[in-house]
């Protein structure tokens, strides 16, 4: 186990220790995420499963669901690829293998400690910042801060001239991210009240989506594809098109997630009118990846990594075209507060970042256990329940949402509305159950890679080996 | 060279980091300063208490430390009849004080000036507590709301504040917000209602002045349930409330609200326990069409959470 390295000499650890660790970490994360996710479904299709319970009621669980994906599931797995893609594009070492393990390991125990303090009703009632003040001060100072000095830490101890577009947005993130923290809790800091509270809530909950979990795993598809690919990233220009324009424009619209809320009218426009320039970094995202594989299109088929990274790429496009207008007035009326906006977020989280976040965990794993996969017909399956799971449930909500907004705008009776969209919440946890149903399948292919997966030699990668199985 | 373009390339993100919360945090700043708080704002400020929500004085989120709404009839100290009511707001010594009383720049400038001028909120202090209220004053023709350090005055002390409503105008509208965050209500009601055709179902949207000092505001975001700002100007009936808390599949079959009935506790108005394995077995039997009518639900003890719940939602929600 790798708690030995806790307290061994940072020479003796070996390279790849802290990616494991956050590697296995994530997928258990994810597990428990998508579980919760699948329970509280549960509960919204048959409202009398399990009943009477003050831990099991839908209100002390659905935070519990969003948090332990975020911080858990999909932080957690850039975390891991920040432990072995930083080094490996600067030619050198992580610059602190123990501090990437204690990093993991305090993250696992204050993110335990806060989701059951939160499931049990301590919470400060502010969406996506919910964790108490106390929890948060752990998460900026006892995991976030650490992780970002060992990844600037390897940045600037790197052995080439340049640094590629993953380090870029690896670097900036982190700080935009702790930066969003910290100003993000100041409400409960600070004691700020008020509509600068409510402001400051949606403030938090768009940078962290906007700033750290999209734009991250972006990055990370600019490294999987071209390593897997064998082919150069089509243009580094194109790159840091997509880096500045996601620095300069996605940074400042957090006011449209509050559009009917009494806040100055020119912040609102000024939010869209930059929310519609979304656009910008997401073209260019999508056009250089695709163009990147060029003469590969076949691993697209052939290869689970690619299937998976390119699945993620295509949501993007979706995701950014309904991210860029729905924010407007025009549009933002009939949806706001709709599933339709559940499902958006799910098809950023789960869909778009998820999948390119579960490339690189599948990659990363078996090139630092030096391990080929265990299973390739697993890894399909895992594929194949997670993107059926995720299409049932991002569909039945859309629609839902577009139910839901009707009724809004009809003012037909709000119980009408419930009773029309019970069958898209039965279809909603069908869908989720059947992504947890994938990641359970995923954890125990992984288990199996690192017991039993062939030995990947020195200077190959674990794709350009054939499957033994 | 090149070593300086990344240099250039942090000082960028620096910057450009730097321009965008300018533009978004330090110049709507002046706007959220400038807004001065309305009667809705004062008396949610003063209501709620310091903070919903994890802190010192409440860090289990049950409403501890949380002032008592009470409606007045009378002047507590007087005895002459106040028509129509008024809401105080009692302060027991200890209790903290809501943001905007220790920090009045959070009512906005104007009302500010009136409930230091007018209103002494700054002669009140947390060791002895205080009853506040709410006054209004006419400035230039127009009628503004401002706090009222009522201790000093009226001369409305605590205890005669408390005596004087008794426990039927007492409500723990504070606690009961909090319980309103605590168990997650808000994870599908909203608190805002939108400016579409929604105002005229749930009401209409919050005006600028009604945060000031509120923690946290709780909008919601995700609505898989009416909104819930003026509900209790569509439904008064504490009755329908109670029996909707208890179980919603009572009075709306088709709700997919969770049942509540966990905030009675464990004993009834007359501390008789409340056996809620026979209610389910009733409620069951009910739904199958073996019993003409549901089971009653039990009449909650005086210091139930729910009692705090419903009290918040008919005083707070109008």
């Amino acid at each position: 186990m790798l708690f030995k390295y806790l307290f061994a000499k940072n020479e003796d650890i070996p390279s790849g220790s802290a990616t494991i660790f956050f590697g296995f970490s994530s997928i258990l994360w994810f597990i428990v995420g998508t579980g919760l996710g699948s329970f509280n479904a549960a509960k919204l299709a048959f409202p009398d499963f399990v009943t009477g319970v003050e831990m099991f009621a839908f209100g002390h669980m659905r935070q519990v669901h969003v948090l332990a994906v975020i911080l858990g599931w999909i932080s957690m797995a850039f975390a891991m690829t920040m432990m072995y893609m930083t080094p490996a594009l600067g030619n050198t070492k992580l610059w602190s293998e123990k501090l990437g393990l204690w990093t993991a390991f305090l993250w696992n125990v204050g993110l335990s400690l806060g989701l059951t303090l939160l499931w049990s009703g301590f919470t400060s009632g502010r969406e996506y910042s919910d964790l108490i003040w106390p929890i948060d001060l752990v998460v900026i100072f006892g995991v976030l801060l650490p992780l970002g000095i060992n990844v600037w830490m390897t940045i600037a101890q790197r052995r080439t001239q340049g640094i590629y577009i993953t380090n870029w947005f690896f670097g900036a993130c982190i700080f935009m991210l702790i930066t969003t923290f910290l100003v993000g809790n100041s409400p409960e800091l600070f004691n700020l009240t008020g509509l600068t509270e409510a402001y400051l809530t949606f403030w938090f909950a768009h940078n962290v989506l906007g700033l750290w979990i999209t734009p991250v795993a972006a990055g990370i598809a600019y490294y999987v594809l071209p390593k897997l690919t064998g082919n150069p990233l089509y243009s580094h220009r194109i790159g840091h098109l997509h880096f500045w324009s996601i620095i300069a424009f996605y940074s400042t619209p957090a006011s449209h997630h509050l559009l009917s809320a009494p806040l100055p009218e020119w912040l609102k426009s000024f939010a869209s009118v930059e929310g519609v320039l979304i656009l910008i970094p997401a073209v260019a995202f999508v056009a250089n990846i695709l163009l990147t594989m060029k003469g590969r299109w076949s691993m697209f088929v052939e290869n689970v990594e690619t299937k998976f990274t390119i699945t993620g790429v295509l949501l993007a496009i979706p995701l950014n075209m309904q991210g860029g207008f729905q924010q407007t007035r025009a549009i933002n009326w009939y949806i706001h507060g709709t599933g339709w906006i559940v499902a958006h977020a799910h098809l950023a989280l789960l869909g778009m970042s998820s999948f390119l976040e579960v490339a690189a965990v599948y990659f990363g794993l078996q090139q630092m256990m030096r391990r080929k996969l265990y299973s390739l017909a697993l890894a399909n399956v895992h594929y194949w329940f997670f993107i059926i799971g995720f299409c049932t449930y991002w569909i039945s909500m859309t629609i839902a949402g577009l139910i839901q907004g009707a009724g809004k705008i009809y003012e037909v009776p709000y119980i009408d509305v419930v009773i029309a969209e019970h069958p898209y919440m039965i279809a909603r946890w069908v869908g989720g159950t059947m992504v947890f149903t994938g990641n359970m399948i995923w954890l125990y292919n992984m288990y199996m890679t690192a017991r039993e997966g062939t030995l990947v030699p020195k200077g190959r990668y674990a794709h350009e080996l054939a499957y033994e199985r | 060279m090149a070593f300086q373009n990344y240099r250039w390339g942090t000082a960028g993100i620096g910057g450009m980091f730097g321009l965008s919360m300018t533009i978004t945090l330090f110049f709507p700043s002046f706007d959220f300063r400038s807004a001065e708080s309305t009667w809705v704002g004062l008396d949610k400020a003063m209501s709620n208490g310091r903070v919903i929500g994890f802190s010192y004085e409440d860090p289990t989120v049950t409403g501890q430390g949380k002032p008592l709404t009470v409606i007045l009839n009378k002047d507590p100290k007087t005895g002459a009849t106040i028509d129509p009511p008024v809401r105080a707001y009692v302060y027991q010594p200890g209790t903290p004080f809501a943001s905007p009383l220790n920090h009045p720049d959070n009512l906005g400038p104007t009302v500010k000036r009136l409930s230091i001028d007018k209103g002494k909120i700054d002669q009140a202090n947390k060791a002895q507590g205080a009853v506040f209220t709410i006054n209004h004053a006419d400035v230039n023709g127009e009628e503004w709301a401002y706090a009222e350090n009522a201790s000093v005055t009226r001369g409305w002390t605590v205890d005669a504040a408390l005596s004087t409503a008794g426990d039927a105008n007492t409500k723990y509208v504070g606690r009961g917000k909090s319980i309103y965050i605590h168990e997650g209500c808000w994870w599908c009601h909203t608190l805002l209602p939108e400016h579409t055709q929604d105002w005229q179902v749930f009401g209409t949207p919050p005006y600028l002045g009604d945060f000031n000092g509120e923690m946290p505001t709780a909008f919601g975001s995700d609505r898989k349930a009416p909104d819930i700002l003026h509900v209790a100007s569509r439904n008064s009936s504490r009755e329908w409330m109670m029996m909707h808390f208890f179980n919603p599949r009572l009075v709306q079959p088709n709700s997919i609200m969770p049942r509540f009935d966990y905030l009675w506790g464990r004993v009834d108005i007359n501390g008789n326990p409340i056996d809620f394995s026979t209610w389910r077995k009733e409620y069951t039997a009910y739904r199958k069409g073996e019993r003409p009518y549901p089971p009653e639900v039990p009449e909650y003890a005086r210091n139930a959470e729910i009692r705090a719940l419903i009290d918040w939602v008919l005083t707070s929600l109008k």
